[in-house]
């Protein structure tokens, strides 16, 4: 278990700082390797040659793409401080909110985040649908894992310091204190523990980040045909 | 443990809700199956996937569990005796990695393959959906099954396309696999489809082709109306 572990990563990406919050949670040490995502390394081509993206987790000389996996495999390799809950049915609903908060949430803001107009309106429509399910599974509990942050915590993690810049650039408001109480309490806590805050980027890294990203989008689409 | 009642939501042609049965069957757990109606949707599948309203869905001790590969995890934890994930934590993350692949990218491009019929769109499907099938060629070189000696989570995965391959390419005219490019995969659909649980469960193959067409041609008159 004295193996090297490396994360190679953008601290751009709420899908690499989990990898970096599971790691910390659990205490291993690890060196992080910043992909510079416009200009691929041979490294990282190496690593996840089927998708090319970050984040990787190579532990000794096994790579191990995609962030759920990752997850996954660091809560299977070092038990301390547990990941996912022990009963069969909690570990299966953990797993399927993640995969929803992915696909619906994420994805859904990202969406919105892009579109203009009357597409825009309906893009956050079907976000905000999806904020409504994860408001219903936070309901009641400190965290998405119950009294302890858990895999849900981690993986909708980006809510609080990436959707607000989201927000702020794309001209939206998604995280509404009055329509999801829950969920923003949730945010207003998990975004003030202090290993989780020491992995975040500077809010302004990431509002250039996204307004480069928005640029770009709106120039691409002033360009079609 | 005391014996409660597994039912499985699901559909008699559904790839997905086979690989639950296949998986049920190998670990030898007694199930009830339910075919549900997807173009009318019951109560009972509203109530136990409310989210997604989709098969499958497992029911076991008061509990839905629904998407197929939450549900494969699942079993494999509920019920020891022949473990589909092999114990290795490096060997799981890539068996799950792996299925998230075939989940994302063939479950789309090789039925994208069936529902296009002009020349050059047709062409390009094929092309992506050979490119993600050398892929998984290369994963079982050296292998008669993706879990090594035998079956595992990924061949429980990947086995609609040893069956549900054949009938597309016989329905569209178009050959993905063959044994000289694909002598990995060839080998492996002839073994995963020899295996007796996973040959006693398979749809009965003039309803299942009768079903593809029909499902082809809404497919692609629906296509039609779209331009």
């Amino acid at each position: 278990m004295g193996e090297e572990v490396k994360v190679i990563g953008s601290i751009k990406s709420g899908f690499c700082v989990r990898v970096e919050w599971a790691l910390k949670l659990k205490g291993v040490e690890y060196e992080y390797i910043k992909e510079d995502l416009r200009n691929k390394s041979p490294m990282l081509l190496k690593y996840n040659p089927v998708h090319k993206k970050v984040p990787v987790l190579v532990h000794g000389d096994k790579p191990i793409p995609e962030s759920l996996v990752i997850l996954e495999y660091i809560d299977e390799t070092w038990k301390d401080n547990p990941l996912l809950p022990e009963d069969p049915y909690e570990r299966a609903m953990a797993r399927f909110w993640a995969k929803y908060a992915d696909e619906k949430c994420m994805f859904g803001a990202w969406e919105a985040f892009k579109a203009e107009g009357e597409e825009k309106e309906k893009a956050m429509e079907s976000a905000l649908e999806s904020f409504a399910f994860l408001e219903k599974a936070i309901k009641g509990k400190k965290f998405f894992g119950g009294e302890k942050m858990g895999f849900l915590d981690l993986v909708v993690g980006w809510i609080p310091h990436w959707l607000s810049v989201l927000e702020e650039v794309g001209g939206m408001k998604m995280l509404d204190a009055e329509k999801f109480p829950s969920l923003h309490e949730w945010a207003e806590n998990f975004i003030q523990i202090p290993l989780i805050k020491e992995c975040i980027p500077p809010r302004d890294v990431l509002v250039n980040h996204f307004h480069a990203t928005f640029s770009s989008l709106r120039s691409l689409s002033a360009n079609k045909p | 443990m005391a014996r409660e009642e597994v039912t499985l939501l699901g559909m008699w042609a559904s790839p997905l809700a086979l690989r639950i049965e296949w998986a049920l069957k190998c670990k030898g757990i007694w199930y009830k199956c339910i075919d549900e109606d997807l173009l009318n949707k019951s109560q009972r599948l509203l109530t136990h996937n409310p989210i997604h309203k989709k098969i499958p869905v497992l029911l076991h001790g008061g509990k839905s569990i629904p998407e197929s590969l939450v549900i494969l995890e699942y079993i494999d934890e509920t019920w020891k005796q022949n473990p589909l994930l092999p114990e290795d934590p490096y060997e799981r993350a890539m068996a799950r990695f792996w299925a998230k692949f075939v989940d994302e990218k063939c479950w789309t491009t090789i039925p994208g393959v069936f529902g296009n019929e002009r020349g050059d769109e047709q062409e390009k499907s094929k092309e992506k959906a050979i490119e993600e099938l050398r892929i998984l060629e290369k994963q079982l070189e050296g292998k008669k099954f993706f879990g090594g000696e035998s079956v595992g989570f990924l061949d429980i995965v990947c086995g609609w396309i040893a069956y549900w391959l054949p009938f597309i390419e016989d329905i569209t005219g178009l050959k993905l696999v063959d044994e000289t490019s694909f002598p990995a995969l060839s080998a492996w659909f002839k073994a995963y489809l020899s295996v007796p649980w996973v040959k006693e469960l398979l749809p009965p193959p003039d309803k299942l082709r009768a079903h593809l067409i029909t499902f082809r041609q809404k497919l692609l008159s629906s296509r039609l109306l779209n331009i």
